[in-house]
């Protein structure tokens, strides 16, 4: 019972904390210049490791499933595997994670040793609302960088499953992009780029709330980091499998 | 304000001042935001779960004054300090500042009243990713100031704190007083009225935490800040009760100790134990009282 008061509790300081961000867009000042330089950390900073792991999740996605699909003679329609899982599912999730590793990390080791100095207190005192500094930059800045991250993400992860099909398996190029073109519709983009924008919003909140919440000193800041992460890459994962079913029923996908 | 207040001095020399005490009277009559205390505290009540904070805490900080106050760690001496900047709020009771009722304020309203009060955190707090320029000019920057004259306030906040040098720098490649000077210099941007100490000299070397009291001397005397100094050293104590600040002739700050002529009556002391107030008065009077645990806490024995 108390812990089902407690995630109550969180659900609703969580909720409280993402609606003065947002309400303080609509009133000056605004921290533009910040905004965008947080633009810079979590977007240009995070390109690298969501490329990587794109490039790689697909290359091991053909190298999986190339030969189960020779076996039935269906190597052709590889890149149609490639594609729809990486677009649909892959793309989104592996970026939200890797960006949830390495920005929810940063943004609540970064808020929580302010809480532990007395930043936060010192800004409030200072008369600078901290959800309008320090939170809605970072909260615009994931949800505005995140599906740019998972297109990058796509883009290299069919490229990683067309040179592995190619070097590995033999396959033709121009095989390999067209099964590719047959296997995407117009619906799986708009899904595979309206997903992040949820997961941007789930990262920052829980990782500032989780920030701005320390208690305890520099263990403190680990213990908040830690749980920061883990709680973001879960609600990740499982919201993903509601927006997926939210998503095929409303942009009507077809099943395959 | 060159003296320690002319009002002392015509407590003490009545004789041949006479005439001054009804003058001051009508000064203080003309000035009616000179009779509302700086901050006052009735009846404040808060507790943490089951574990009471603060008991009914009523007090008054007039214009001018040093509080200085004494306790035990988490004996709720910060607690005041966070009420009064409204980061926290009372479960019951009023905290008024300037005669204003700031109990049920917003954050929004809020930020309006913090502009009046300069603070002092225990470590300085600093923003660690900000220059000693920017940390100074902080408040300036957020309020859109133009920039040549947020220097010319920043180069004099760091003039007042002595620190002029370390300009450049970043917080962490400063010593621990000094981060705190520049904390105390970027408290006093804007000059607020009300200034609070929150134990502004714990860990530093005796020069050092005599200098930190220099400037807390210096902005009561010279510049009739009211403020709260939270504290458990009791040579703080003793330089904030027994010294005075003037000017000389020459313009230089000169610090002189209180004798026979001068007795400081714009400080007092208020200790705290388990969320009450146990005494409350001069320094004289606290060395001066019996109580077991205040002599045991002076004495440390």
């Amino acid at each position: 019972m108390n812990l089902f008061k407690n995630f109550l509790f969180e659900l609703q300081e969580i909720t409280v904390l993402v609606f003065r961000a947002f309400t303080s867009l609509f009133s000056r000042p605004r921290y533009i210049r910040e905004t965008i330089k947080q633009m810079d950390i979590i977007g240009v900073g995070s390109l690298p490791i969501v490329l990587l792991t794109g490039f790689f999740t697909g290359g091991v996605l053909i190298l999986q499933t190339y030969p189960t699909l020779q076996y039935y003679g269906a190597q052709a329609e590889a890149g149609r595997a490639v594609a729809t899982s990486l677009i649909r599912e892959l793309g989104p999730v592996l970026s939200a994670l890797m960006v949830s590793g390495r920005i929810g990390s940063a943004i609540s080791a970064e808020l929580g040793s302010m809480v532990v100095s007395q930043q936060i207190d010192a800004m409030r005192s200072l008369g600078t609302n901290p959800s309008r500094k320090l939170v809605a930059p970072r909260l615009i800045a994931l949800i505005f960088m995140l599906p740019f991250l998972t297109v990058a993400a796509d883009i290299f992860g069919l490229m990683g499953g067309g040179v592995v099909a190619s070097t590995v398996y033999g396959q033709d190029y121009s095989q390999f992009i067209s099964s590719v073109r047959n296997g995407i519709s117009i619906q799986d983009i708009i899904g595979g780029v309206i997903k992040p924008l949820f997961f941007g919003l789930i990262i920052g909140s829980i990782s500032c709330y989780k920030g701005l919440n320390t208690t305890g000193g520099t263990v403190g800041v680990g213990r908040s980091t830690t749980s920061a992460v883990v709680l973001a890459s879960i609600v990740v994962i499982i919201v993903d499998f509601f927006l997926s079913k939210a998503l095929q029923t409303i942009l009507d996908i077809k099943p395959i | 304000m060159l003296s320690p207040t002319a009002a002392e001095e015509t407590i003490l020399e009545p004789e041949t001042n006479s005439e001054a005490i009804p003058t001051d009277l009508e000064e203080a009559v003309d000035q009616p935001d000179r009779i509302i205390p700086a901050i006052e505290f009735q009846n404040v009540f808060l507790s943490f779960d089951d574990k009471v904070i603060l008991d009914g805490l009523s007090f008054t900080v007039r214009r001018g004054e040093t509080k200085i106050i004494l306790g035990r760690s988490g004996g709720g001496k910060s607690t005041i300090i966070r009420l009064i900047l409204g980061l926290l709020k009372p479960d019951d009771g009023q905290i008024l500042i300037d005669g204003e009722d700031i109990t049920d304020y917003n954050e929004e309203e809020m930020m309006r009243v913090r502009k009046k009060i300069g603070m002092i955190f225990q470590e300085g707090a600093l923003f660690d990713s900000l220059s000693v320029y920017d940390n100074v000019a902080y408040r300036l920057h957020e309020q859109g100031v133009e920039e040549e004259e947020v220097e010319r306030e920043v180069r004099r906040m760091l003039q007042f704190v002595d620190l002029e040098d370390a300009i450049d720098k970043m917080p962490d490649e400063l010593s621990g007083g000094m981060r705190r000077r520049v904390g105390i210099a970027r408290a006093l941007v804007g000059d607020p009225q009300i200034v609070m100490f929150d134990e502004p000299t714990a860990g530093l070397d005796p020069p050092t935490a005599r200098t930190i009291c220099e400037l807390a001397i210096k902005l009561r005397d010279l510049q009739d800040v009211s403020s709260i100094f939270v504290t458990h050293e009791m040579k703080n104590l003793e330089y904030l009760c027994s010294e005075y600040a003037i000017v000389d002739e020459n313009g230089n700050v000169v610090f002189e100790e209180e004798g026979n002529r001068l007795c400081i009556i714009n400080t007092e002391i208020m200790m705290l134990r388990e969320g009450n107030i146990i005494f409350s008065g001069k320094e004289e009077e606290l060395f001066a009282n019996e109580d077991v645990y205040i002599k045991r806490f002076i004495t440390g024995k």
